[in-house]
């Protein structure tokens, strides 16, 4: 009975060792992957089967703290962190963990003694047991583990004029600035780590070249004849920042222009960047008129309460009020896209600010959410979401077209397209968003999404900054009673006002304050 | 054992043998897919033997009623991209498992989608989405991109999507966010909130 017993095992054994892991491979050896998280760098060496990037396992290990065991009996490698276990299938490029199934791009592998996974392992499978995100940018080899801030970034050289122009475009955003050096620029970024490309820049005019330096700064190599530079930052969609370095030649001076730039506060000794891209500088130097959009009106009624406030009542309130107190106390003419209670289509309220050739557009609505818990006031300006590239090109160079004139002559007109109209404002209604933000929490109290860009409707079609405020939501039984006092409504008009006054004063370069 | 009570032996284990298969036929058919309890709605799907799903994410409004939060789902699968985004959204449609809560007014109907070759969804709904829409930005675009992610997180062939309303695009649902073009995957809504940097 022992020896048929031993047979069987034998005969099982010698089923299962033609079907251990190991199919024909050719792999080779390829760049390392560098892993970076909150806890620094690490290296994972790799290899490719074809075009598969395989990673060792015995780094993953070291890295992930994960405990790999090799199941002859199920054909399969378990990967186990943190008691929760990931099964990989020898045979064809699946994992699985509790009967859910993730395919990948190859089964595990053995480099000699050493087992290698699909580079897509990381992002695809390990998530799954670590509870931590896991982010593989195989084009630059880097393994993002957590919450670190790692930016994409692509440079590109051009003439501007006598000067020549560096554009950093930055996916998402980072906090930055610039240090001048000898014979180069140093533009340093708040970021855990950059992934630069930089391939396709080489020298033009007055650089010689842009490389990047660990950890995280872009090196901007001058050729001689540089005599200074300005630099300037926009948004240029949701989350992404453009950063322009002008190297002008000697005997040009830098405009003094000092608006603070959307890169954020620079660390200790570095210089500022001094101005704004001409596209930029679309607001008038001084205000002379604002628009108010009270939200909704007539039969759109916006969001209601439970206690029956209306959202288009609470806007043509508050737009009311704001108006009395702006052309009161500043001066500054103030038009109302409503002044009753009526319906007025979307791009007829954005018409009305363009063509009376508004500085500023504010539109008031009043917020709901499916939660009745939901509270809190919001300031919104516009996101490029759904734009084509080709779009957002125009909207950053407007067409210029000549046109006759009568007696002779000639006069340049600049085209804009309505629906790219407000693209080219971004930079300033992020500016003023940020103001009206700031002096609403110190007064009322802000949803946790206080300040946000979204693809709203009104705001498309605006030539100027523009903004929309959620004063609060309706739809929280709480609000709703705040929402109807004259208390709250005052509060949200002077904010508003204070933020103007903030806004006028930047514009103007003087330090006025608000009140 | 004489013949008759050798036959009526055998006809009472057929009778036990079909009954049991009946059972476990009858069993199988009604099992609720996993994921799916009366919590979701009492909305209990008939599986068909032999239909395969896949598995899905469909997006909620979360807890904290501030993001869109996904749910996994088994769906059936469909050949084609269309008609896998129509199972989809039917699915996105049903009532959510509680706390969760829909971000699609309650009696949105779907009318067609069409995806484009450039990964362009156009997806038509009836009436109900706007005429019962509550209102308020916040809501509204839960609405939109719940619609959205649905789309571009689970069919990797669409990349955005634009919504039409009785096969006519529209400006908006309720007065803020703009439809008149396809709408990107905007992970802004699915994630916890954050401030963007302004300045």
């Amino acid at each position: 009975m022992k020896i048929r017993g031993f047979c069987l095992a034998a005969c099982a054994l010698a089923l299962l060792v033609p079907a251990s892991p190991l199919r024909a491979q050719n792999l080779k050896p390829a760049s390392p992957f560098t892993v970076i998280s909150r806890e620094g760098r690490r290296t994972v060496q790799a290899v490719v089967d074809g075009e598969q990037d395989m990673l060792r396992v015995e780094d993953l290990i070291a890295v992930f703290q994960l405990t790999v065991r090799e199941d002859r009996g199920n054909n399969a490698l378990t990967v186990t962190h943190a008691g929760r276990t990931v099964v990989l299938s020898l045979d064809q490029g699946l994992a699985s963990l509790g009967g859910r199934l993730v395919s990948l791009a190859a089964p595990p592998a053995r480099d000699g003694g050493r087992w290698v996974v699909p580079a897509d392992f990381v992002s695809r499978a390990l998530p799954l047991i670590s509870d931590t995100k896991v982010e593989l940018r195989r084009s630059s080899r880097l393994i993002l583990v957590g919450d670190v801030r790692v930016p994409r970034l692509t440079a590109r050289l051009e003439p501007a004029g006598t000067a020549t122009r560096v554009t950093l475009d930055l996916a998402p955003g980072a906090p930055y600035a610039v240090l001048q050096e000898p014979r180069r620029l140093l533009v340093k970024f708040d970021a855990d780590a950059l992934d630069p490309v930089l391939s396709s820049v080489s020298g033009l005019g007055l650089v010689e070249s842009v490389s990047a330096a660990e950890p995280t700064t872009i090196v901007i190599s001058l050729a001689p004849g540089m005599g200074s530079f300005r630099a300037s930052s926009m948004p240029i969609e949701a989350g992404s920042s453009r950063i322009l370095v002008d190297v002008l030649p000697v005997g040009t001076t830098t405009t003094p222009t000092a608006p603070s730039p959307p890169g954020g506060v620079p660390p200790a000794g570095t210089t500022r960047p001094e101005s704004i891209p001409a596209f930029a500088q679309a607001a008038s130097p001084s205000i002379r008129t604002i628009v108010v959009d009270p939200g909704h009106g007539g039969e759109e009624i916006g969001a209601r309460g439970v206690n029956g406030a209306m959202e288009k009542d609470i806007t043509l309130d508050v737009s009311r009020r704001l108006k009395a107190a702006i052309e009161a106390r500043l001066g500054i003419r103030v038009l109302l896209t409503r002044e009753d209670d009526r319906l007025v289509p979307l791009d007829e309220r954005a018409s009305i600010a363009n063509n009376n050739k508004a500085d500023l557009l504010i539109s008031i609505h009043v917020n709901a959410s499916p939660r009745r818990d939901a509270r809190g006031a919001e300031v919104f300006y516009l996101s490029l979401d759904g734009l084509s590239a080709e779009t957002r090109r125009m909207a950053e160079n407007p067409q210029g077209k000549t046109l006759p004139t009568l007696g002779g002559g000639s006069r340049d007109i600049e085209l804009i397209l309505w629906e790219t109209a407000q693209a080219r404002h971004l930079a300033e209604s992020a500016v003023l968003a940020g103001f009206i933000e700031e002096e609403l929490r110190k007064t009322v109290e802000m949803s946790l999404r206080s300040l946000q860009q979204a693809s709203f409707r009104v705001l498309v079609g605006a030539n100027m900054p523009a903004v929309l405020v959620e004063i609060g939501f309706v739809s929280n039984p709480d609000q709703e009673a705040q929402l109807i006092t004259d208390g709250y409504k005052n509060q949200i008009v002077q904010a508003i006002y204070d933020a103007i006054v903030r806004y006028r004063a930047r514009l103007t370069g003087s330090r006025q304050e608000p009140r | 054992m004489t013949r008759g009570k050798r036959l009526l032996v055998g006809l009472g284990l057929a009778g036990v043998v079909v009954g049991f298969a009946s059972w476990m036929l009858v069993g199988y058919v009604v099992r609720p897919a996993p994921g799916e309890n009366a919590a979701s709605g009492g909305t209990t799907r008939v599986r068909v033997p032999g239909e395969s799903f896949i598995k899905v994410s469909l997006f909620y409004v979360a807890a904290d009623g501030l993001r869109l939060t996904p749910v996994e789902r088994d769906v059936p699968f469909a050949d084609g991209t269309s008609e896998q985004a129509k199972r989809i959204l039917e699915a996105q449609l049903m009532p959510p498992p509680s706390p969760l809560l829909a971000a699609i007014p309650n009696g949105t109907t779907l009318r067609g989608i069409y995806v484009a070759d450039r990964g362009e969804a156009y997806v038509d709904f009836g009436d109900a989405i706007r005429t019962a829409h509550p209102g308020g930005s916040l809501q509204e675009l839960f609405t939109v991109y719940s619609i959205v992610s649905v789309l571009t997180v689970n069919l990797p062939a669409i990349k955005s999507v634009q919504i039409l309303i009785n096969s006519h695009e529209v400006d908006t649902l309720a007065g803020h966010v703009d439809l008149r073009r396809p709408l990107p995957r905007s992970a802004i809504w699915l994630e916890p909130p954050t401030i963007v940097s302004a300045r």
